[in-house]
């Protein structure tokens, strides 16, 4: 890789290694995203792409490897730095974690409120255009305990996009929606890359969304990347782990791995 | 044995790594009430008016009634003793000073630890359980600073002013009864209930119950960040919360009557 081609990538992650206690969650991961396409990391339930999404964005620190974004790596930043470096990084999670307390508008408000020093009547109205982004025109006075499931998860963009990030995160954007307002929602990152020239990174389980929006995907199996590479690669891909995604395989057992298994059960009980 | 070795060890750091988090946490909700201010970082004064408003305002009508009653309690008691030395003239000694030395900030702090304490607790649970602490720090904001110092400020502001609530009604609930009850007379129970009372009484209160609010509040931090486990765990930690708090305010209260009695 030389040097003029690094630049391109606005996040590259290297041989990152997370534990939890002993168990080791992610060993030895790598993957680079460029500026300005939508990246899907695929996986199974506990494959751990949404512990590779906290630590991309900072919420934990990894026991090795590095996370460098827009140049800087993210593990060596001390909290005031990376405080200032999340401002232009927004995040979508996966139970919308909008703030009960306060407005679907507030929400929406409180990075620019915070972050910003501009004028309440600017506010009020960067608020209504990015809320009219989403679909939500008209929803400012809110409660978030008033929104569906669907609406709180197009809120928590517009929250997510409220202070114009170069790099939007999402975990499980269509995680327990109806097929409808899963589609929905990904038409929606559609929209909202064409008209921020964002940077995507959406961690999801569901094809048919990686179809929809990916412009390269990953592919995580028992914290390692089992694939990369473009959609139509995926799609040709022999690896048996990826065909058995792609193809909604149960997971085989053989007979002695389902004996190891009962002995541990019955050893276990004591 | 290597289990049993293990699961001592495990057992000690576990322990470790929970003395560390509540280290954390007092350092930095003190860095955040009273360095960061001044260098610029900023105090989140309006929600700290709410919280001023949540803990405080909205405790006074359960604050007054519960010392009515124990300043009413402490005058039948004072006085079923004092009769048979035909001394019931001080009554007014005995809970003026039972009352704000002890009484007063003891049950504010118990009423706060179980109104507020608990719903710290199970706020910043919830907060947690529904990412919504991740959020705030995704966003760059800083947790403590969000949630913490202004319940932590609200609370040491109003639980010494619910105190000294306490401290009059409690003093009144006296008087109820040694006019209607004891035929003290009014004028003269007050005379002897200001006599009895010296600036150090109501002073001592007033620290301790400042005490007791910082227990309160970083007892429901604390709580609140460690929840585990969707609902229930709000739930366990919520209640966790008040039984650690309250326990934790009455040996504070022993420490400091000891240190009231033998050195100040």
């Amino acid at each position: 890789m030389d040097s003029a081609k690094r630049e391109d990538y606005i996040i590259r992650v290297e041989d990152l290694v997370v534990a939890f206690d002993s168990r080791v969650v992610l060993n030895g991961v790598s993957l680079n995203v460029r500026r300005g396409e939508t990246m899907v990391i695929l996986g199974g339930s506990g494959c751990g792409k949404s512990t590779l999404l906290r630590h991309i964005i900072g919420l934990r620190r990894p026991e090795s490897g590095k996370i460098i974004i827009k140049g800087r790596d993210i593990t060596q930043l001390d909290n005031e730095e990376l405080s200032k470096l999340l401002r232009k990084v927004g995040v979508v999670f996966q139970s919308s974690a909008l703030f009960n307390s306060i407005s679907v508008g507030d929400n929406v408000a409180l990075p620019l409120r915070e972050h910003t020093k501009l004028e309440e009547s600017t506010i009020q109205i960067m608020t209504k255009i990015k809320l009219d982004m989403v679909g939500l025109a008209g929803y400012e006075s809110f409660m978030p305990s008033e929104l569906s499931g669907g609406m709180k998860k197009r809120a928590a963009f517009a929250r997510a996009i409220s202070m114009d990030p170069e790099i939007l995160f999402c975990d499980e954007p269509s995680a327990g929606q109806d097929p409808i307002i899963a589609a929905g929602l990904d038409q929606l990152i559609l929209k909202l890359k064409k008209a921020l020239k964002m940077t995507i990174v959406v961690v999801t389980h569901e094809m048919a969304s990686m179809y929809t929006i990916a412009d390269r995907v990953i592919m995580l199996r028992g914290g390692k990347v089992i694939f990369r590479g473009t959609q139509k690669e995926f799609k040709a891909s022999d690896h048996p782990r990826v065909k058995q995604f792609i193809d909604r395989r149960p997971e085989e057992y053989s007979e002695e791995e389902i004996g190891r298994y009962a002995r541990a059960l019955t050893s276990n009980s004591f | 044995m290597e289990l049993f070795f293990g699961s001592i060890g495990r057992r000690a750091l576990d322990f470790l790594e929970r003395i560390y988090f509540l280290y954390r946490l007092i350092v930095d909700s003190l860095y955040w009430t009273f360095v960061a201010p001044v260098v610029g970082k900023g105090l989140r004064v309006g929600s700290t008016f709410d919280e001023m408003v949540k803990v405080g305002v909205s405790a006074v009508p359960i604050v007054v009634l519960i010392s009515l009653s124990i300043g009413m309690i402490l005058a039948m008691q004072s006085a079923y003793q004092l009769e048979q030395f035909g001394a019931t003239i001080f009554t007014a000694d005995l809970v003026a000073v039972a009352q704000t030395r002890e009484l007063g900030p003891l049950m504010t702090a118990i009423i706060v630890a179980g109104r507020s304490g608990s719903g710290i607790a199970a706020e910043i649970g919830t907060m947690k359980v529904s990412e919504e602490i991740d959020a705030l720090q995704s966003m760059g904001f800083h947790p403590i600073k969000f949630l913490v110092v202004p319940k932590l400020i609200a609370l040491a502001v109003m639980v010494p002013c619910l105190t000294i609530i306490a401290d009059f009604v409690g003093i009144g609930g006296g008087v109820v009864i040694a006019v209607f009850s004891l035929d003290l007379g009014f004028t003269r129970y007050i005379t002897r209930t200001i006599f009895a009372l010296v600036f150090k009484d109501i002073v001592a209160g007033l620290i301790k119950s400042f005490v007791f609010a910082f227990l309160v509040g970083i007892i429901g931090c604390y709580m609140g960040f460690k929840v585990e486990g969707g609902a229930e765990g709000v739930g366990r930690n919520t209640t966790q919360s008040v039984v650690v708090s309250i326990f934790l305010i009455i040996l504070a209260d022993a420490f400091f009557t000891a240190i009231f009695y033998y050195i100040w």
